[in-house]
């Protein structure tokens, strides 16, 4: 196990992990008498890209949505930068920081790229309705502001050519990308990616993997995703959780992860008691 | 006029032209880029101010005189300052294609021995890491785009805007050692050094001075009034020849402004945006923006469909004769003026081409039909021929005697000559100095009088003065009754039809042509689909006798058309088949570049030859293939062979004179 100290760590890559950005202490969460998360304890540190894997149905994306605030869990705490967080409705949850993609793509499809990922500008939005019809003025003012920073994101991502393209035109992998820029705009502290790859054929894959190593060292964000693909985790992530029938069996960095038994077994498949 | 006069006073490298342009055009745009969806502008001034504070960079790392400074990369004004600056700086760039793998970047790199990199983000970074090892000379990368370079060794790593300021801040320091690295340039010091892109054999590195590069820049811009108004916009590899020349060369001398693309993708975007007045695109540009023209009007609405149908037509009859300034009658005139506002006008500006005064296509030959489209627009489109070892201009048509068949006169400066053969040789100031470091390839080249041999077997028309390729020297043989024997040509004709992928023509001492045919599968596949013809494989569509009809007819058009030629009729294909494979790179058939590769095509379909020859109608075939991921299987077939008709030659006597 890492040494996961109050002032961070060092990666094996040489980054400097910062401290504790999000603590998930004790969790819990049941639907009815389903027990989808049971007694689950881990931390996000600043800086770093946590991963959460496990087989099928193991709970992951409830823990996603835990995080996000979608769903509230029963027993247990989340923290949040120091404090424990409340419930909370999701626009609350975004307005601290959090911003988030879907496995299944979330996106206006009518509406072109450039106005999807407009829409992750939403919280820095402060002109009313009437400001905004006359337009001049602080409205004009906002959105070019806005605008800058939603270009630099088109220009990371490298989707100047669909700028204006609407998104129901748009092939699945470019999708994806579309609404991590979504969700670029909203300048993260802390960036959910639920299964960012599902689907891909390898050179996406490749191209994904490379922006969420340059999101994390050009920005700084802090990176939760959960994936399926099992080297594109152990390569890109710093610490890794496994989940298994709603409970943590693992907890550590890639290597670790690698040789834990409990993993294995989970992997290959052991009868369960 | 007073512009020529100056070339003799002290304007005799870039940077000198870069120091009048700045006095003179100071806040003109030179360079525009599009970045963060919005056009950054740079002015002559401040141009200068950036090539500067990299030229005093470039001599604070350490940039000797005589170096090579190699620059790898998309179109980006900075890459284009950094050519410059390397010049002012006393070095030679050296512009490498920005998608070459690894391996060929170690070549090229390690025989110009190139102390010093300039690339433009970490893709290339990551290439030129992977082979330096290999590279004696390297010694320090600079890097444009800083992103995802955190994590690399800065020991000998750079980047661009760093090295700018290192500069800016040395710059009393170096002042006076730039001044004077800049005076030393003169006509016969090196300018840029490019290589060929090497079709055959090892990549060869042909020096141009200054004198090259700014005399052909002064000519050509004189020949097709070039002024400081123009706009181009640079999209095609910076490694290319005619990139320096549009990009550098003639932006230089002119003080034109140079348009860099977003992105490769956006190019079609960004044109349309900038409306250059001056355009240059391989016909393979041309063609495809042609058949995207076309499926989007077939997708049309009725009434638009014949509004396009009516008005193209009428375009076609008088469009060209407008555009030459020949008479053309009023009635004719109202209704090509109204066709400008309903269609043409409109079709223009979606493609970009609504202030083009003058374009150019070149590099291979252009399908009368897409050329004649261009044209009947009211676009200025005509062909010009040309080399890297000519600094780009061989001939040029100008203005009012521009031909779908003909490259042009020869070039202002430059002197034709044929040889015995019929290949054609040229003599120019444009003519480069050497291959480097390779005296046996630059004597067998250039003769000592200048002479440089193009490779391409050509005429003179004795009427117009035109000069006509005809073929690769290498590839033109003789009939048995002596007659000229030309394959590209005809093969040529044949692929301009949209069904025709590919073809290969035999007759190299044989009495008659006969010709191998390659089906283009999307075209033909689309043409059965709205026919109604139900077919599984390639192989089958290609065997299907209403397919074999279709191509008969366009073999027998090639025939009519080459009957008219004197010199070539005997080239006509008399029995032709239509081939149950495509032709494939990993078959070894053809190049990586989609060049057929004759002689292994003769070899292994030698059967089908014999029995194109033999006279027989139908010949069985077993071909081996390889799939590809590596693993070897065959196709076995029964192929038609057909007779196309011929048309009588009787003045066959011109050619053997």
């Amino acid at each position: 196990m890492l040494d996961a100290s109050e002032e961070g760590y060092v990666t094996e890559d040489g980054r400097k992990i910062g401290g504790v950005l999000m603590e998930m202490k004790n969790i819990t969460l049941r639907f009815g008498g389903v027990k989808a998360i049971t007694d689950i304890s881990f931390d996000i540190r600043e800086g770093e890209i946590r991963a959460i894997i496990g087989p099928n149905g193991a709970g992951k994306s409830s823990m996603l949505n835990v995080i996000s605030g979608f769903y509230v869990p029963q027993e247990g705490e989340v923290w949040y930068k120091g404090k424990k967080r409340p419930p909370m409705k999701p626009y609350q949850v975004a307005q601290l920081g959090i911003a988030r993609t879907f496995q299944n793509i979330a996106l206006f499809e009518g509406m072109t790229v450039l106005d999807n990922v407009m829409t992750g500008r939403l919280n820095y939005m402060k002109t009313n309705l009437l400001q905004q019809a006359f337009w001049k003025g602080s409205a004009e003012k906002e959105e070019t502001a806005n605008r800058e920073v939603v270009e630099k994101v088109i220009d990371f991502l490298e989707i100047q050519s669909i700028r204006k393209t609407p998104v129901a035109r748009l092939p699945y992998g470019l999708k994806k990308r579309v609404e991590l820029a979504r969700a670029l705009a909203a300048e993260p502290s802390l960036l959910l990616l639920d299964e960012p790859m599902a689907g891909m054929n390898v050179e996406e894959k490749e191209d994904m993997s490379r922006f969420i190593l340059d999101v994390n060292d050009e920005f700084g964000t802090t990176i939760a995703l959960i994936e399926h693909d099992m080297g594109v985790v152990m390569d890109l992530s710093d610490r890794v959780v496994v989940m298994d029938y709603g409970k943590k069996i693992g907890d550590g960095t890639p290597s670790e992860i690698r040789s834990n038994q409990a993993v294995i077994d989970a992997y290959l498949g052991v009868a369960h008691d | 006029m007073a512009q020529s006069s100056q070339a003799t006073g002290g304007l005799a490298s870039i940077p000198a032209l870069l120091l009048r342009n700045a006095a003179e055009f100071g806040d003109k745009p030179a360079y525009r880029e599009k970045e963060f969806g919005i056009w950054q502008c740079w002015t002559w001034k401040e141009t200068e101010q950036e090539i500067r504070n990299l030229a005093l960079g470039l001599i604070n790392l350490g940039v000797n005189e005589g170096d090579f400074v190699a620059i790898i990369g998309n179109n980006r004004p900075h890459l284009y300052w950094s050519m410059v600056a390397a010049q002012w700086a006393g070095a030679i760039p050296v512009p490498l294609y920005q998608d070459s793998a690894a391996e060929e970047m170690a070549y090229v790199l390690d025989h110009c021995g190139a102390r010093f990199v300039i690339v433009e983000d970490q893709e290339q970074v990551d290439k030129v890491i992977e082979v330096q090892d290999r590279l004696h000379q390297f010694e320090h990368l600079i890097y444009l785009d800083p992103r995802g370079m955190r994590k690399y060794d800065h020991a000998h790593l750079h980047e661009y805007s760093h090295v700018q300021d290192q500069g800016h801040a040395a710059r009393d320091e170096f002042a006076t050692e730039l001044d004077k690295r800049r005076e030393k340039l003169d006509y016969d010091s090196t300018c840029v050094m490019l290589y060929t892109s090497g079709t055959t054999g090892k990549p060869k590195g042909v020096v141009l001075s200054n004198r090259n590069i700014i005399e052909s820049a002064k000519s050509s811009a004189e020949f097709d009034h070039l002024g400081p108004g123009e706009e181009i916009l640079a999209y095609l590899p910076m490694a290319w020849v005619g990139d320096f020349i549009f990009s550098i060369g003639q932006a230089f001398w002119t003080g034109f402004c140079v348009n860099c693309p977003e992105s490769p993708e956006t190019v079609s975007a960004d044109l349309r945006e900038i409306g250059p007045t001056y355009y240059f695109a391989p016909p393979r540009v041309f063609e495809t923006q042609l058949t995207s023209v076309m499926i989007r009007m077939e997708d049309a609405g009725k009434l638009k469909k014949r509004l396009f149908d009516y008005f193209m037509a009428h375009a076609r009859e008088v469009g060209p004769r407008i555009l030459d300034g020949k008479p053309v009658g009023g009635w004719d005139r109202f209704k090509y003026w109204l066709g400008d506002l309903f269609i043409y006008g409109p079709l223009k500006n979606t493609l970009g081409f609504s202030n083009v005064r003058v374009g150019y296509t070149a590099g291979e030959a252009i399908g009368p039909e897409i050329f004649q489209f261009y044209r009947s627009l009211g676009i200025n489109l005509k062909q010009l021929y040309g080399q890297t070892e000519a600094s780009v201009f061989i001939t040029v048509q100008p203005d009012g005697e521009v031909r779908a068949d003909t490259v042009g006169v020869p070039a202002p400066g430059v002197e034709l000559k044929i040889d015995d053969t019929g290949e054609v040789f040229y003599r120019s100031p444009g003519v480069f100095e050497e291959y480097y470091k390779n005296p046996e390839s630059t004597a067998s080249t250039k003769d000592a009088e200048g002479w440089v041999a193009t490779g391409d077997a050509g005429f003179i028309e004795p009427d117009t003065g035109h000069l006509r390729i005809i073929d690769r020297a290498k590839d033109v043989g003789k009939m048995a009754d002596g007659s000229l024997f030309a394959p590209k040509y005809v093969e040529n004709k044949l692929k301009f039809y949209p069904n025709i992928l590919e073809a290969v023509v035999f007759g190299n001492n044989r009495d008659r042509c006969m010709a191998f045919i390659n089906i283009d599968l999307s075209a033909v596949g689309n043409w059965a689909e709205r026919n109604n013809i139900a077919y599984s494989s390639y192989q089958e569509l290609a065997g299907h006798p209403k397919v074999y009809d279709m191509i008969q007819n366009h073999v027998e058009e090639v025939n009519r058309s080459i009957a008219d030629d004197e010199m070539l009729s005997g080239c006509q294909v008399h029995r032709f088949l239509i081939l149950h494979k495509e032709l494939d790179a990993d078959d070894g058939e053809m190049t990586r570049t989609r060049k057929v590769r004759r002689r292994i095509v003769e070899e292994k379909f030698a059967d089908l030859i014999d029995a194109l020859y033999s006279g027989k109608t139908e010949q069985y075939t077993e071909t081996e293939v390889t799939y590809e991921d590596g693993r070897k299987g065959s196709i076995k077939a029964t192929l038609e062979i057909r007779d196309a008709k011929t048309v009588p030659v009787t003045t066959q006597k011109v050619a053997a004179e």
